[in-house]
């Protein structure tokens, strides 16, 4: 089996899918490194850069007044109290929370790349996986070794994984290394809110606690492997069914851009939460985003997610091994 | 002198869509030598070879390599078959070496000199780590033809090996897969539209056409149950009368009366004709091609 994975890796990799890889995630990442630069000074010359300090103090004192009085409800106390926190946090270690360090350029990054971005990352390997084999003739070769047929796609598939994974630390080491640059490597131990949970209209702040940030990027992180591995399989399965690597391309896109489409519009469908595409933005139950759907959360997204994928993988594999190729 | 049959095909059928492609054929393939594979197009050549290399599944029938059923032991099967099905299709973006190194990591227990040996026996040593895509049609031929014999195959499958060659090329491989089944010992089975690569390079011959196999046998027999006189004789009918007393007479073409051939009779009847004031002004023998004897038995069917 590893001389197999051996073999689709080398393919994958002469065929230089990861260095366009490398390539993009680099140019978009110094691309967004100096758009956030340019938005973090103006913000600075609308703030002024000298009197962030005082501004936070500030803050701190109103919220300790607020605490003080006996008006506010006992959920509400505990938001404050843990804002507060993080807030002191910030100027005991003079860290501007207006001027961010790479880690948390990253999360953002992160954040804003799991539903379309690093999907199509994901594409450029998983399209042609197998329909290249079909197209180019070479499944008939690969096909007539003394190898099940199960064995070959495996092997193709533990490839696919573990391009995924380059994929991911490519992602995050870019973007830590070259955002890094511009706004230092500081901030891994900055304290984060996460916990809110929006319920309707409000604001469930009952579950609201502090995570240092290397935490809540590892967190992130591990949830955009999971997307990024369901979508994977996903193309993966429209390779085995479709010889045309464009199809392939061309029927995942539209899923992917129609998910963020109807992300904005399916409050009222509610039957929509069971489409794949709709669930990708897992990041968002981190930071505290209303989902699409009412009643959509973490669990039920990752869920449904799993179910898409492990539904994928058995077509994959009934219909890979069943089919007669000519 | 008997030899092992090391490819045996049993009443092999395939039904796609209803419609029934192979209607039951039946062969099997010698150690040692060249079996042809000849039919016009859509008679259900490539089908057949797909479902000798495992590639499509059988409605029914049994194929059965070196022993091993290829259904029910398909790795054990299939690692005695080396194969190339229609084009050779390699990865362009490796190197020749590349190749028959991702093809050998595919079998267990291909040490790097077989790679070295089967590309000196291919004659590719000067450009086997140029990337393929640089290859001509010619070498590609030969890389294919190198990958198939990697795991030291007891039977070789080739579709149509000449497609595409030139002259010297064809020659080249035709002396080539000679070679493997004589002095390699191998099995080879060949498919092709060219009816006189098949004559000059095969021991055997099936006929097929519309998914059935008209005729299993010898080049050598199946030319001389066909071999043909040509006789130019003077008056035409009186000769028809006479000749078609001792013989059967295949047709007649202007002046020319069409006799089967058997050599020992010719003089005979030359003698009745003579005798009877026929003038015969010319005996010709004529020896058919293998493509006469086709389009005879699948009815004028065209071949391309």
């Amino acid at each position: 089996m590893s001389n197999l994975v051996y073999n689709e890796m080398l393919k994958i990799v002469r065929k230089k899918r990861l260095w366009v890889i490398v390539a993009i995630v680099a140019v978009l990442v110094a691309l967004f490194t100096y758009a956030q630069y340019k938005r973090v000074q103006e913000m600075q010359e609308r703030l002024g850069t000298t009197d962030w300090r005082t501004q936070l103090q500030q803050q701190i004192i109103d919220a300790q007044n607020r605490l003080n009085s006996s008006s506010i409800s006992d959920e509400w106390r505990k938001y404050l109290q843990i804002r507060l926190k993080q807030q002191q946090y910030y100027l005991e270690h003079d860290i501007n929370p207006s001027a961010p360090g790479a880690p948390t350029f990253m999360r953002m990054f992160i954040e804003n790349a799991i539903d379309l971005f690093l999907p199509l990352l994901v594409m450029v390997v998983a399209a042609d996986l197998v329909s290249s084999e079909a197209s180019g003739g070479t499944i008939k070769l690969l096909l007539t070794r003394p190898v099940k047929r199960g064995a070959v796609l495996l092997s193709k598939y533990i490839a696919l994984l573990l391009s995924i994974s380059f994929i991911l630390l490519t992602v995050a080491f870019l973007s830590y290394f070259i955002s890094g640059a511009v706004f230092g490597y500081e901030g891994w131990r900055l304290p984060l809110l996460t916990g809110f949970v929006a319920q309707g209209e409000e604001l469930n702040t009952a579950n609201v606690h502090m995570l240092p940030q290397w935490k809540y990027v590892l967190i992130e992180l591990g949830l955009a492997w999971f997307v990024c591995i369901v979508v994977g399989t996903l193309t993966f399965m429209l390779s085995v069914l479709v010889r045309s690597t464009a199809a392939v391309m061309g029927i995942m896109l539209a899923a992917l851009i129609s998910g963020a489409i109807l992300s904005n519009m399916v409050s009222s469908w509610h039957s929509a939460k069971y489409l794949f595409m709709v669930n990708l933005r897992l990041t968002d139950y981190i930071s505290g985003t209303a989902p699409p759907i009412e009643g959509m959360t973490l669990g039920f997204s990752m869920t449904v997610l799993a179910v898409w994928g492990l539904a994928a993988l058995a077509i994959s594999f009934i219909v890979f091994t069943k089919r007669d190729i000519y | 002198m008997t030899k092992q049959a090391t490819l045996i095909v049993e009443n092999l059928r395939k039904t796609i869509r209803r419609k029934e492609i192979i209607k039951g054929i039946s062969f099997e393939l010698k150690e040692g030598e060249v079996f042809g594979f000849l039919g016009p197009n859509g008679a259900g050549k490539t089908t057949t070879i797909r479902m000798l290399v495992g590639l499509i599944k059988p409605t029914a029938g049994r194929i059965s390599i070196c022993g091993y059923d290829l259904e029910r032991q398909f790795t054990e099967a299939i690692r005695h078959i080396g194969c190339i099905v229609e084009n050779p299709e390699l990865y362009p973006y490796l190197s020749g070496w590349e190749n028959l190194e991702h093809f050998a990591r595919m079998v267990r227990d291909i040490p790097k000199e077989r790679i070295v040996e089967v590309v000196e026996l291919v004659g590719l040593q000067n450009r086997i780590h140029d990337r393929v895509s640089t290859y001509s049609l010619g070498m590609r031929q030969r890389l294919g033809i190198a990958q198939a014999l990697l795991g030291k195959p007891k039977v070789l499958i080739l579709d149509e090996p000449t497609n595409g060659l030139d002259p010297v090329g064809i020659r080249e491989m035709r002396g080539f897969i000679r070679f493997l089944a004589e002095t390699e010992g191998l099995s080879v089975l060949v498919s092709s539209h060219l009816l006189s690569e098949i004559q000059l390079m095969c021991d055997r011959v099936a006929i097929m056409a519309k998914g059935t196999l008209l005729r299993v046998d010898t080049v050598e027999h199946l030319l001389k149950e066909q071999a043909r006189v040509a006789w130019k004789v003077e008056p035409l009918e009186m000769a028809k009368a006479i000749l078609a007393a001792e013989t059967s007479i295949f047709r007649i073409d202007g002046d020319t009366l069409i006799t089967p051939y058997e050599p020992k009779k010719l003089s005979v009847w030359n003698k009745k004709l003579v005798e009877a004031g026929v003038a015969v002004h010319e005996i010709q023998p004529k020896l058919p091609t293998l493509e006469d004897l086709f389009i005879e038995l699948t009815g004028g069917e065209t071949i391309e």
